[in-house]
């Protein structure tokens, strides 16, 4: 009884996992084909991958997008970090309210976000262009890091910040020397979120760039118009960009505990 | 002795609760001041408002003469011991300890020799590498008070630094402290809730209670003379009775006159008289002053406490003699263990 339970939630993950990654496999085996075919695997290729570095207009989205996901992951996470620590002080009325705030691009279709920072930048009377799609990340990513960030910055004890500037440290250093690396394990989390965000980001670039400037997604959704399987061995690339930070993100906490706990046992012996 | 910090009329309100009302005190240089009250009693909040983490509701802070109420605590030449040792979870001890030298720019070899010599001062010599998750409580609390100690400051606060030691380590870290206090001659403003560190330790003790004063002097003052009920009965178990002031060198209490050495009463005014229990004499009947039954003898270790049961009420009596249960007896003092004082309502 319990075993065949056991056997029918695997199959069950299996089907799942099966619908979710089948579609990325397919596509990243028929990037390495030969030939043109969608259907039809005729033989072992670079061919797509080399055409790629020949294409420029897609190795300037490649640098759009790489520049765009550092850029807004830098300022984003310094601003949702120092705005995640004036949170936490202010008011239970104030924080709530602003978190609610907040949430609201999370939870809200990202086509509505897209559409409000176009009008915006339409109105505001500023062109399109680089400057528009970085603001415009920097914007969608900043309350991802404020999520990540704000429960770590809660349970940090106040006295920690008293004591630090008991022993003479001004406001500025207490926060780099005392609150940031308390806060490490969530600002990290925040950054790596904003930086996955931006990078893979379709729907709000599409939408507030212009004047030629396009990154990865924008170019992929162009290129799909005329069948070209380059867009296959891009997809892929960018799959395993996405799947490399995922893997940071998740292994690189993991391991600088466990290196800490053995420092910490050689300490003991 | 010169004056260091001086509280004027300090207030501390929070959310519409006073916590402090109205605090007056005078902090003198080199001097060893001790806040003993109960819990809740505005103490931690009267430390913090020194240190600079909360600011008065109403009242001044004066530092040498200088008003400080706005200063930052980082500008402010006073350390603290906190209440909850407040250690830096990410550093080891060697680097808590080393925080403020380093903010100061010291150098390096100087930081190490100060470091190693506090830590040996409290013991933990061979504790610089540990993380602090990886120490006791007791040994996080010494590690605080080398943390603020290592930068010799003019006023060290000292929030009940040597609550989570046990009774041994405490009776040596409080010698310690009183050795370090003298030797380097700083100001400790310390706070305890427990009674004999505070008689033992201090040059003078501040009594408080529902964030107000309740008497300021010197241990002995408090223990001998203590102006109201309150500190009484805080400082030490007594036997606080009810009585009238008949004349200067005179009370009546239990129905009869006694001989005293207080003066300057009102003539028939109500009074309440302290009785120390260690003062009391359990002796032959007819041979002392008030009559009674001993009614319970405990064992506490140094002494027996003993209560005796009069007509009027059950005395608490400490004495090293052996007795028994049932025993009539009476009950001997001499004038001057009748401590006379203020009539202050209820505690
Ligand atoms: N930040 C705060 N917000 C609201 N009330 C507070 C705050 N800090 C202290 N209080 C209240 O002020 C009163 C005095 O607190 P304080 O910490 O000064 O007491 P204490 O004498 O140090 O007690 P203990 O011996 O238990 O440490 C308490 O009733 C407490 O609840
Ligand atoms: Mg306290």
């Amino acid at each position: 009884m319990r075993k065949e339970r056991k056997s029918v939630r695997i199959l069950w993950i299996g089907v799942c996992l099966f619908f979710l990654y089948f579609p990325l496999i397919i596509m990243a085996v028929f990037s390495f084909n030969d030939a043109k075919s969608l259907t039809h695997f005729s033989g072992f290729s670079f061919k797509w991958y080399g055409s790629l570095f020949e294409n420029t207009q897609l190795l300037d989205a490649v640098l759009v997008s790489v520049s765009i996901a550092i850029i807004a992951t830098i300022v984003s996470t310094i601003l949702g970090t120092i705005t995640a620590i004036a949170l936490s002080k202010s008011k239970k009325i104030v924080r709530t309210s602003i978190l609610q705030v907040n949430n609201l691009p999370i939870m809200n279709p990202e086509i509505v976000t897209a559409i409000a920072l176009m009008l915006f930048f339409s109105f505001a009377n500023i062109e399109k262009g680089y400057m528009t799609m970085l603001l415009a990340h920097i914007a969608f990513c900043t309350p991802y890091v404020i999520t990540n960030v704000l429960p770590k910055v809660k349970q940090l004890d106040p006295h920690l910040a008293d004591a630090a500037m008991d022993l003479g440290a001004t406001p500025f250093q207490t926060l780099m020397k005392v609150i940031i690396p308390q806060i490490k394990p969530g600002i990290l989390a925040g950054a790596l979120f904003a930086f996955t965000m931006s990078f893979d980001d379709f729907i709000i670039s599409y939408f507030v760039s212009g004047n030629g400037v396009e990154n990865i997604s924008i170019v992929v959704y162009n290129m799909t118009k005329r069948l070209n399987p380059s867009i296959y061995a891009l997809s892929t690339i960018v799959l395993v960009v996405i799947l490399f930070a995922l893997l940071i993100g998740t292994f690189v906490p993991y391991i600088l505990v466990k290196r800490k706990g053995v420092k910490m046992n050689e300490e003991v012996n | 002795m010169k004056k260091l910090i001086e509280l004027e009329n300090l207030t501390k309100e929070f959310n519409g609760q006073v916590v402090l009302k109205g605090i007056h005190l005078d902090i003198h240089e080199n001097e060893f001041m001790t806040l003993l009250g109960p819990s809740g009693c505005g103490k931690t909040t009267t430390l913090r408002i020194i240190g600079g983490f909360e600011e008065a509701s109403a009242g001044e802070v004066l530092f040498d003469g200088i008003d400080i109420s706005k200063l930052p605590p980082h500008k402010r030449e006073i350390n603290t011991v906190f209440q909850k040792y407040a250690l830096f979870p990410h550093m080891n001890v060697h680097d808590n300890i080393a925080f403020g030298l380093k903010i100061k720019k010291m150098d390096k070899s100087i930081i190490d020799q100060k470091v190693l010599k506090i830590l040996t001062l409290v013991g933990l010599e061979n504790y610089g590498n540990r993380h602090i998750s990886q120490l006791s409580g007791g040994q996080q609390q010494r590690v605080a008070i080398a943390r603020a100690l290592v930068n010799e400051p003019k006023v060290l606060l000292l929030d009940e630094p040597l609550g989570a030691l046990d009774l041994k380590l405490r009776k040596a870290m409080q010698v310690e402290l009183k050795n370090i206090q003298k030797e380097v001659g700083i100001t400790f403003i310390y706070v305890t809730h427990d009674q004999e560190e505070a008689l033992t330790m201090s040059d003078t003790i501040v009594v408080m209670n529902d964030g107000a004063i309740q008497q300021i002097g010197t241990p002995t003052d408090i223990y001998n003379e203590p102006e109201n009920r309150f500190v009484a009965k805080f400082i030490g178990e007594s036997n606080i009775v009810e009585g009238l002031f008949v004349k200067d060198f005179l009370v009546e209490f239990d129905g009869q006159q006694f001989v005293c050495v207080d003066k300057g009463f009102d003539e028939g005014q109500e009074v309440d008289i302290v009785l120390r229990p260690e003062d009391l004499d359990i002796v032959e009947v007819g041979q002392g002053k008030i009559e009674g039954v001993i009614s319970s003898i405990l064992f506490k270790g140094v002494h027996y406490e003993i209560m005796v049961e009069t007509s009027e009420r059950t005395y608490t009596v400490h004495t090293t003699d052996i007795n028994e249960i049932g025993k009539k007896v009476n009950l001997d003092f001499w004038p001057e263990d009748i401590h006379v004082m203020e009539k202050m309502g209820t505690y």
